[in-house]
């Protein structure tokens, strides 16, 4: 292009001037960003047309301070609320997550809570468990305990309360053919502290006592019953009270029941 | 930062890029309104709020349609000539067109403190035919358009970018040699 030529049509004052339209406006800037000598033009055209405008200035020039001032006074009721607007945001997010701390600590609390209430309730569980066992441990035993009394081998043996004690009473049961020896002892005092009831199996012609055993944890034996064994050839059942841990031979001022195996 | 740069952050309301394009423009623009309204007073009212205007308008310049100055230019004109206009200027409305940017050197007390820049002005302007007075009056700071200009001047349309172009490269020559 012949840049000199267009510079010459004077299309660059105008340009300068604002006097061309759109579509040559496109054109002469675009010539100005290909061509540097175009853009020097441009520049000089418009240092020009500064020069004179500056000599027409009034002899004072508004500083800009008064321009701030009215930009501040119009956009001053704009700038608070975006202050405002810019400042709540922050406080949201802080109480939000200080909501969301405070639930997770509750949830924490609640959550904990359960699991000890769970612990217990599972330690209750087991307790109950453990007493289901036992009812049916002795239930058991007392099933079995009754069967055995109710064995067609089984002599029964009262024992009838002798002059320490006329109103005490027991019974025995006695398995002659297995050698077992049920004593029913609920018709007995309960046994000063230090002694306890022995048993014995007796003789008649001549009167021999043999020691079965002691009726041990007297106090604590739920349903009253002793099972002892007892090898001997029986005439009668004694039952004396004896100093704990037995005696070789009965103390008969202290026999308080006594019974015989009827034949 | 260069212009370009400026005008960028002008257009993203930076109020401190706005400051710089104003110290470099403001004499210029106030200069350019007070050729219109040729009144010290008015002319810098009028100059505020034409600034005003030009912060509030920032996002409507494109530089690919012209020059920054250019677009400044066409704003304080179009506002000096409205206040003209819509004030009780009739009389002055009247003379628009006869009243050239360089009445305003022959006023007196116009010189005080700007001596240099008027005294230069009239060394390069002395030396313009009143044609080149008029047209440059017209175009740059009336805002008239090839057309209007031609019929203002009576020459033909053909003519008015070819004079024009003559009559600055005769200033800016005036300006070398002073």
């Amino acid at each position: 292009m012949d840049t000199k030529a267009y510079i010459e049509s004077g299309i660059i004052e105008l340009y300068v001037a604002g006097q061309l339209t759109e579509k040559e406006n496109l054109e002469v800037a675009r010539y100005a960003r290909m061509y540097p000598e175009i853009k020097k033009e441009i520049l000089e055209v418009e240092n020009t047309i500064l020069a004179v405008s500056r000599s027409a200035s009034p002899k004072s020039v508004p500083s800009f301070d008064a321009i701030r001032q009215k930009l501040e006074g119009q956009e001053g009721k704009v700038i608070p609320m975006e202050k405002k607007s810019s400042s709540w945001k922050p406080y949201v997010g802080w109480a939000a997550a200080v909501v969301c701390a405070l639930g997770i600590v509750y949830l924490y609390n609640q959550n904990e809570q359960l699991n000890s209430g769970m612990e217990v309730t599972n330690t209750e569980i087991e307790k109950l468990e453990q007493e289901i066992k036992e009812a049916n441990e002795s239930l058991e035993k007392s099933t079995q305990l009754l069967d055995q009394l109710r064995n067609k081998d089984v002599v029964v043996v009262q024992l009838g309360g002798q002059s320490v004690s006329p109103e005490s009473f027991a019974k025995a049961y006695w398995n002659k053919e297995e050698g077992q020896l049920f004593i029913d002892a609920q018709g007995l005092p309960e046994p000063p502290e230090g002694m306890a009831y022995q048993v014995w199996s007796l003789t008649l012609d001549p009167l021999t006592p043999t020691s079965v055993g002691l009726l041990e944890n007297f106090e604590s034996n739920d349903n009253g019953v002793f099972t002892l064994v007892n090898s001997n050839a029986s005439e009668a059942f004694g039952i004396t009270l004896e100093p704990e841990g037995g005696s070789a031979a009965p103390n008969l001022e202290q026999l308080y029941v006594l019974g015989t195996v009827s034949s | 930062m260069d212009l370009e740069h400026l005008i960028q952050r002008f257009q993203l309301k930076d109020t401190k890029a706005f400051e710089k394009l104003y110290e470099m423009y403001a004499t210029n623009i106030c200069g350019v309104i007070n050729s219109i309204v040729q009144d010290d007073e008015l002319s810098q009212e009028i100059c505020q709020d034409v600034f005003m205007k030009v912060w509030q308008k920032s996002d409507s310049y494109n530089s690919s349609k012209g020059r920054f100055f250019t677009w400044l230019l066409n704003i304080a004109r179009n506002a000096a000539i409205d206040e003209l206009r819509s004030k009780s200027h009739k009389e002055q409305k009247l003379n628009l067109s006869a009243d050239l940017f360089v009445g305003i050197l022959d006023q007196p007390n116009e010189s005080e403190n700007d001596e240099m820049n008027s005294s230069q002005l009239k060394n390069w302007v002395v030396g313009l035919k009143q044609k080149c007075k008029q047209i440059i009056d017209l175009l740059y700071f009336k805002g008239y358009s090839q057309k209007e200009v031609a019929e203002a001047l009576d020459i033909p349309l053909g003519t008015v970018k070819t004079r024009n172009r003559n009559c600055i490269s005769q200033l800016r020559e005036n300006m070398k040699n002073n």
